[in-house]
């Protein structure tokens, strides 16, 4: 597990090792909703905006 | 020897995340799907998805689901749900009809294409009513009609939207408590259920609208409602709605892919390790 910082809070949110692409994980600060984004050994997360039409449940 | 199921999905949330975790405590060899970047071939090849004969199918969007979900069925791969299930379940209007067919309290629903005839039921069912779209989730577009220019009024913006929103369904206002009731089914059983509170400002109680959840107790009718429920969809793993009315228990919706995030935290029950443990069960059927 590693950790990428919170880009609106700026908290360390943790990251899984085996962390899929697209991955959603929660800021356990402020509670916003970051999509992790994977280019080579890099790690990065981002704001995710997470609603579609058909989307949930 | 390892058994291998497969995860299907759009986008991993801590849902899917809880899935992945769970799959490694059961050492479970869990192929992931991603459905952005997987091409699915539909004919022209046998033996197509020949490494795991079951698959979890999560995703968040319920029309690539739904057609994720056929495409696998057609090369014989067992999914959970099934496309039946799904096609049953995700849709509102046909949920009801299986629901009362099988004798399930459910409330009162009509359907209408007009606004004339969706303010005839709505003088039938009176005021105020529901009227909800048929494909949709988290609430949206669900929508509390407290009188007839009310509902003249939704009705007339429903008309601008896409057509399916035209499809109304319209459903009396169940007189329950500022809660309803989600139980969790997988194959014949209630594994968790909890209480879904609507915050002060909302009379609709989802999760994704920051409702408040706490464990609730099965009882025996939970039990039998909700195991019912899901088996007049076609069996598989729900989430079924209850509301506590002055008559008793009815069922008003059933969840097709469910999150079960707030469920595991309402009720301490793990839910993804039951739910791969019910997928490697279907493995050896």
């Amino acid at each position: 597990m590693s950790s990428e910082k919170c880009p609106d809070c700026e908290a360390l949110v943790s990251v899984p090792d085996d962390a899929v692409n697209g991955e959603i994980v929660s800021c356990p600060d402020c509670g916003l909703d970051l999509e992790i984004a994977l280019a080579g050994q890099e790690r990065t997360v981002k704001p995710v905006v997470l609603e579609k039409e058909d989307w949930g449940e | 020897m390892t058994t291998s199921i497969g995860l299907v999905y759009d986008q991993i949330r801590p849902d899917e995340r809880m899935l992945i975790d769970a799959a490694k405590r059961e050492q479970v060899d869990l192929k992931l799907y991603d459905t952005n970047t997987t091409p699915f071939p539909v004919t022209g090849f046998p033996n197509r998805f020949e490494i795991t004969n079951v698959i979890l199918q999560r995703c968040i969007s319920y029309f690539r689901g739904l057609h994720v979900t056929a495409t696998l069925e057609s090369s014989g791969v067992l999914v959970v749900n099934s496309f039946e299930a799904l096609s049953t379940a995700g849709n509102k209007l046909l949920a009801s009809i299986r629901l009362a067919n099988s004798g399930i309290p459910t409330p009162k629903t009509f359907l209408a294409f007009t606004e004339e005839s969706a303010i005839q039921a709505l003088d039938k069912l009176g005021y105020p009513a529901v009227i909800k779209p048929v494909v949709g989730s988290w609430g949206r577009l669900v929508t509390l009609l407290k009188d007839q220019e009310m509902a003249k009024s939704i009705i007339e913006s429903r008309e601008y939207l896409h057509p399916i929103q035209q499809v109304y369904y319209l459903q009396e206002k169940i007189d329950r408590p500022g809660r309803d009731i989600r139980a969790f089914v997988i194959g014949d059983h209630v594994v968790a259920a909890m209480y879904r509170y609507a915050t002060d400002s909302e009379w609709r109680t989802n999760a994704a609208l920051g409702g408040r959840v706490e464990n609730c107790p099965v009882t025996p009718e939970i039990e039998e409602f909700s195991v019912r429920a899901a088996k007049s969809m076609g069996g598989g793993a729900f989430g079924v709605d209850l509301m506590e009315s002055k008559n008793g228990l009815v069922v008003h919706e059933v969840n097709h892919t469910t999150e079960f995030k707030a469920t595991v935290k309402a009720t301490g029950i793990d839910i993804p390790g039951l739910l791969i443990k019910y997928a490697v069960g279907m493995t050896r059927r």
